[in-house]
């Protein structure tokens, strides 16, 4: 905040006000209004305007350009309506795309989500040394995916690869990470998940700290033990967090392409002599930069957006059912928590009533402010959903 | 209360804290987080290692634990193979220029939704956040034959056009703006007679720099990091990630030659890391929680 309070010091323009034209002073305030009114207009406008052109504009164009038989060669060709979505949408190179792109997504999103939230909440403790292990986490990052992809391609060499040296000294058969279809997809979703976990983690270790100490704290004066900690308070208040990560890393990863397109240098085609690891970008590249059918990649590239745009939505939708249902969950609970410390309570006062002045029934506290009985605390979700 | 609940609940406060709140985390931490480490330092290192070796290495099974002197070499086959210095050069243009329109352009509309009234300001912002999501990236195609209409395939503008504004900027730097300034500060600027220009700029920008700094880093690292689009609109006058890539489609494949250019190419990163890698970590930690 400090910081931030600094440019005050320089902030009122120290030169005096300049005497008030006399001749006009009609046009000045007019000038003044008019800078008040449109100036906001003229901040916020080159972003529209160059977004508009250079972002939407082409998106929304990609759709005209996938109603044409269009071709780079002949330019614009004639209109044939939606026969370019259906021609994709019955090919087979076009679903295998599909499935090696939600195969090599899944393979990435899931463990890397999991190891994420472990290494987050590993970096959450309080260890010695912080700030080097959270820098060593995010060394991965620094790297660029196309040296990733170099790097990995030789790690996972199928006749001198480091992996398949190391399984040759245990004893095990090498294995065609380029040729088959699922090792060549453990493989690329590896080269993934090691660039982009300690981002993931630090993002969440962020979500985690944000958590008020004494929640753990209150949590554990109750005897909940670590693990109940973790999945009882930490998971939960991390959960916004949690989806912002996973739609982040599915407008990613249905995006993939470097890696897919430089696993394999030896492969003509790309994305695997038998096309194991084309993922659907790599696919819509092909069509378009290698056999010039503008029209059709167009129509996938349309596909694409649609379900990733699907799956921001759902992700979305998603969230706000948990949260609204939850919400619901902690608002019945808590009352029967309530119903029940007011029986207890007037049973309570009762008794006590019966010893004049040693308690006023007005003065009932609120049983959720309550800190000092941890038998009828209210669980940690409850403030969850106080907040 | 009685002295002896009293005394309970102080046992079980002392109890509490014992078990796990400011102790000192176990071996079973720093195992973990270090074998984290090694997972990820180890592709680097040895990277390193076969990039300063022979290519008869790879054969063996072991690989050995120190580099070896060829590093030097293999640098050389590498800057005979690869444009490599052009590369650099525009890559650095390309990034720099991109991080400058970005930065500025986010901080002139994001000071405008944060502090400023104007009429449709809600509605343009609930715009900017539904953008955040759209895969701009699957408009290549158009944006290709722009481009090449123009005649702008080959150069750098090609490369910078498409991403000189980006909807993660103007709601990253809003998000900031929106707490740091209080409005009293901008009306008393204006009160002295500054014109809303200047008052942008003597109380907007000095109050946003730590923000600009943060999106001038994420910036550079996404513009340096772009591979796609280079590749389609620049292969003959790459940026560093399309030259990068071009060592690998050699017809003969020299690994040693690869790794040592893949090196290369991370060492202005690396340096990067060491000088703001502080800054790198609070970023990401930042941008989680305002994202």
């Amino acid at each position: 905040m400090t910081s931030t309070l600094t440019p005050s010091a320089e902030t009122p323009t120290p030169t005096p006000r300049p005497a008030p034209a006399k001749q006009r002073p009609e046009f000045r305030r007019k000038l003044s209004r008019f800078d008040v009114k449109y100036s906001p207009y003229f901040y916020v406008a080159p972003f529209f305007v160059l977004f508009g052109l250079v972002g939407l504009f082409p998106l929304v164009y990609t759709f005209v350009v996938s109603l044409n038989d269009w071709n780079l060669l002949t330019g614009p060709g004639e209109w044939v309506g939606l026969e370019n979505f259906t021609t994709e949408l019955s090919s087979p190179l076009f679903w295998n795309s599909l499935f090696n792109t939600f195969s090599i997504f899944l393979l990435s999103a899931v463990p890397q989500l999991i190891a994420a939230v472990i290494i987050a909440a590993v970096l959450d403790q309080n260890l010695r040394a912080k700030t080097f292990w959270r820098l060593s986490v995010i060394l991965p990052y620094i790297v660029t995916p196309v040296a990733v992809t170099l790097i990995f391609s030789n790690i996972f060499g199928e006749k001198y690869g480091l992996v398949n040296n190391m399984l040759d000294v245990i004893g095990l058969d090498p294995v065609m990470w380029k040729t088959e279809t699922l090792p060549s997809h453990i493989a690329i979703a590896t080269m993934v998940n090691w660039r982009w976990t300690g981002y993931n983690a630090l993002i969440l270790l962020a979500a985690m700290q944000a958590v008020p100490r004494d929640v753990h704290e209150s949590a554990a004066l109750d005897g909940a033990g670590a693990a109940r900690r973790f999945f009882s308070i930490t998971i939960p208040s991390i959960r916004p967090t949690l989806i912002f990560v996973i739609i982040t890393a599915t407008i990613g990863g249905l995006q993939i392409f470097t890696e897919p397109k430089l696993f394999n240098a030896t492969s003509s085609i790309p994305g695997g002599p038998q096309r194991q690891y084309q993922t659907t970008v790599l696919y819509l590249w092909d069509l378009a930069f290698n056999r010039q059918e503008f029209g059709r990649a167009s129509a996938v590239a349309w596909i694409l957006f649609l379900i990733i745009v699907a799956f921001g939505l759902l992700n979305f939708w998603l969230s706000r059912r948990i949260a609204s249902s939850e919400a619901r969950s902690i608002k019945k609970r808590s009352s029967k928590r309530l119903a029940r410390y007011r029986t207890q309570r007037e049973a309570e006062i009762d008794t006590l009533v019966a010893v004049p002045g040693a308690f006023a029934p007005g003065e009932t506290p609120i049983p959720l402010e309550r800190d000092d009985d941890p038998d009828d605390r209210p669980g940690t979700t409850d403030k969850e959903g106080a907040r | 209360m009685s002295a002896a609940t009293e005394n309970r609940i102080d046992r079980k406060l002392r109890y509490g804290r014992g078990m796990g709140i400011e102790r000192r985390p176990g071996w079973l931490a720093y195992t973990l987080i270090g074998v984290i480490f090694v997972g990820g330092a180890y592709p680097l290192w040895w990277s390193f290692i076969i990039g300063s070796s022979d290519k008869s290495v790879l054969a063996d099974t072991w690989p050995p634990l120190l580099p070896g002197g060829q590093f030097w070499i293999n640098v050389g086959e590498v800057f005979d193979t690869i444009p490599f210095w052009l590369a650099l050069g525009n890559s650095i243009i390309v990034s720099s220029v991109i991080t400058i329109s970005v930065i500025l352009f986010s901080t002139l509309a994001g000071y405008a939704f944060a502090k400023l009234k104007f009429r449709g300001r809600e509605g343009l912002m609930v715009f900017v956040i539904a953008t955040l999501a759209v895969p701009t990236q699957l408009g290549i195609i158009p944006l290709f034959m722009l481009m090449k209409d123009f005649g702008w395939t080959g150069t750098l503008g090609a490369v910078i056009i498409p991403t000189l504004v980006t909807a993660f900027g103007v709601f990253f730097m809003r998000q900031y703006l929106v707490d740091v300034i209080p409005d009293e500060l901008i009306e008393a600027a204006r009160m002295d007679g500054a014109s809303m220009i200047s008052t942008f700029w003597h109380v907007g920008v000095p109050a946003a720099r730590p923000a600009m700094a943060i999106l001038g880093l994420f910036t550079f690292m996404t513009a340096w990091t772009d591979y796609l689009w280079p590749l389609l609109v620049v292969p003959q006058n790459p940026t560093l990630q399309v030259a990068l890539s071009q060592l690998q489609s050699a017809r003969y494949v020299d690994y040693s030659v690869v790794l040592a250019g893949a090196v290369l190419a991370t060492l202005p990163l690396l340096v990067l890391f060491v000088l703001a890698g502080k800054q790198l970590v609070s970023g990401i930690m930042a941008g989680a929680v305002k994202g």
